[in-house]
């Protein structure tokens, strides 16, 4: 806080990117990779061959396997095999509040997969939202962490005197370190600055039932799944009827949803299908479009006769509004061309985000042989530890991916706590080693590591099953590689090349 | 920096940060989610739409609310301005029958 609205302004800009900086990496991160969950997941399931599968027998070999799970549940979700996931998926719960159970079926046999166990893409899909903590938990402090960025991009944009010069500055031959950061800061910040806007704002409507639910509760008080259905997202639920019944079998429904929609449903629900009125939905993938809003039919799940649809219909300005936004954070209407700028603009968040914390560094780096004080040091540790640490956990768990045994008993959460234990190690090493080597080390290591990503994928599964993936690591490698060359040549913060006479942390921000 | 240094260290800086820091979390979070609910039961649309015009906007509003807790001149004048229209905007909830217990359902 300064004497003045953009003096204010910079330092709520500078500080409020601080503190969530590191999560914020690690949003940006994976949610970039996200954008690829899909071939990510069928990397890491090289076994798995394209096959088309039929989707009402598909359905009724999941209906046979969750009966045997859980008949009395209160719900089972089956997403049907698609061409590039030649896989049943299943999941099961008794209450809402979980615990949540899934398994992947073998639409050949719909028998448990024998596909390595892994999370796959969905790590790092999840991880992105909510951190791999519980769900609820992890989901707010990525709901809060992006409000603290929403209000610091805004007071990023409003220290800017001149945004739309700004816009087209670039001092390639700066003078000093903190000016060139400074710069490479705005440059990304900057020039996909509309994405930027758009998706914490998008991302922050994916959380909206959870981060602020008082005009649903104000609204609609003890009845909030009428909100749902009333806005036509959701089809009306039967309540249960309290005495058992028998489900019909799937397929004839799942048949009967291909005859009236035109194309086989992404995933087909049952509601309490142990019940006398058990009720079936299947759903239908995004029809062409920017909205995030499926089509679905309800069937009665005792006599499979159709009961409803819901999500055909346009839908009112708000609502339409609101599911365009979770449509363009998803990016699902995006061809391969768009997906790659989605992608572009991702990386280019996190570089905005891993700039501002480096800077933060350097514009307080001490002058001379002082040195650094305590907080500068825990910045530079959590700095290096979540921009080279997090690639290199990322990288370690594709490796672990090639390289545990497929049938090592809990092969899946091994996956992840080498995911988290060579983020963590590569944090701690980096806390160790002077802090201009660590940078370069730290970044190098990266880059190797995506480079053994295909070779071990080679080495040891032979052709990869997704081929753009390896050409993906090799470039990430590559970036990485260039990192670790530019942080050899000139040691980030550690001195700044020459003392910034010229301008301060805050005249930095302001100028 | 030198004399500059003083006004921006020392417990009374510290106080005003912690402060507005606190304020602008959770109270624009407060004065957000009041006016979201007002709106949800107030403005002339179906219901379902009231609510979703509302959220969609919640956010914008804590954010506008954070970046005023920063640039008002004091911490006194910015929880003062949060409060009167933290206040005002309970009152007319209170009008809209936000508090009242749940009636029939319409």
């Amino acid at each position: 806080m300064r004497q003045g609205f953009r003096q204010s302004m910079a330092w709520l800009h500078t500080w409020s990117g601080l503190v969530v900086g590191w999560v914020l990496f690690a949003i940006f991160v994976t949610g970039t990779a996200s954008y690829y969950r899909t071939e990510i997941s069928r990397w890491m399931r090289p076994e798995l061959t394209a096959a088309t599968a039929d989707p009402a027998r598909s359905a009724d070999m999941a209906a046979a396997y969750l009966k045997r799970q859980m008949p009395d549940a209160a719900g089972w979700y089956v997403e049907l095999p698609r061409p590039e996931t030649p896989l049943i998926e299943v999941h099961w719960w008794k209450s809402l509040e979980g615990p949540f159970h899934n398994a992947l079926l073998d639409p050949a046999t719909g028998a448990p997969s024998t596909a390595r166990a892994t999370k796959g893409g969905d790590f790092l899909y999840r991880f992105h939202f909510e951190l791999g903590m519980p769900p609820t938990v992890g989901r707010w402090i990525v709901g809060l962490c992006a409000l603290v960025l929403l209000v610091s991009l805004m007071s990023g944009i409003v220290t800017h005197r001149r945004i739309f010069a700004d816009f087209f500055t670039f001092r390639r031959g700066a003078r000093t370190t903190q000016r060139r950061w400074l710069d490479a800061h705005n440059v990304v910040g900057v020039l996909a600055l509309p994405f930027h806007l758009m998706i914490v704002y998008t991302g922050l409507v994916t959380l909206a039932p959870m981060l602020m639910p008082w005009g649903l509760v104000a609204a609609y008080r003890a009845e909030a799944p009428r909100f749902y259905v009333e806005a036509g997202l959701m089809a009306d639920m039967r309540a249960p009827a309290g005495r058992p019944g028998t489900l019909a079998p799937l397929g004839p429904m799942v048949a009967q949803a291909i005859a009236r929609q035109g194309e086989a449903p992404e995933a087909f629900a049952v509601y309490n299908p142990g019940d006398a009125a058990a009720t079936a939905v299947a759903t239908f993938e995004e029809p062409h479009g920017l909205a995030h809003q499926h089509p679905q039919i309800t069937f009665d799940g005792e006599t499979g006769a159709i009961l409803g649809t819901a999500g055909m219909a346009p839908t009112r300005a708000a609502s339409t509004t609101s599911t365009v936004m979770v449509g363009i954070h998803e990016a699902h209407f995006a061809g391969s061309a768009l997906r790659l700028l989605f992608v572009l603009c991702g990386v280019m968040g996190a570089a905005t985000v891993g700039t501002g914390l480096v800077l933060w560094g350097v514009a307080r780096a001490p002058k001379g042989a002082e040195p650094a004080g305590l907080g500068l040091r825990l910045v530079r540790i959590l700095n290096l530890g979540t921009i080279a640490g997090l690639p290199l956990g990322i990288a370690a768990f594709f490796l672990a991916n090639r390289l545990l045994p497929p049938d090592l008993p809990a092969r899946a959460d091994w996956e992840i706590r080498i995911f988290f234990g060579a983020w963590a190690l590569a944090a701690l090493a980096g806390a160790l080693r002077p802090q201009d080597r660590a940078w370069r080390e730290g970044l190098g290591l990266a880059a190797l590591a995506y480079l053994a990503v295909p070779l071990v994928g080679l080495a040891t599964v032979g052709r990869s099953p997704v081929p753009a993936f390896d050409i993906a690591m090799v470039a990430v490698a590559l970036l990485f590689g260039c990192a670790a060359y530019k942080a050899g040549r000139s040691p980030l913060g550690a001195r700044a090349a020459r003392p910034a006479q010229d301008l301060s942390g805050e005249e930095a921000l302001r100028a | 920096m030198g004399a500059r240094q003083e006004r921006w260290s020392g417990p009374a800086y510290r106080f005003g940060v912690a402060g507005r820091v606190v304020l602008a979390s959770l109270g624009s979070y407060v004065v957000a989610s009041l006016l979201t609910a007002l709106l949800s039961l107030t403005l002339p649309l179906v219901r379902s739409e009231a609510v979703t015009a509302a959220t969609l906007l919640s956010f914008l509003v804590i954010t506008l609310l954070a970046l005023y807790v920063f640039a008002a001149r004091s911490l006194g004048r910015a929880a003062l301005t949060l409060g009167l229209v933290g206040l005002a905007l309970a009152a007319a909830l209170w009008l809209a029958g936000g508090f009242s217990a749940p009636g029939p359902a319409a």
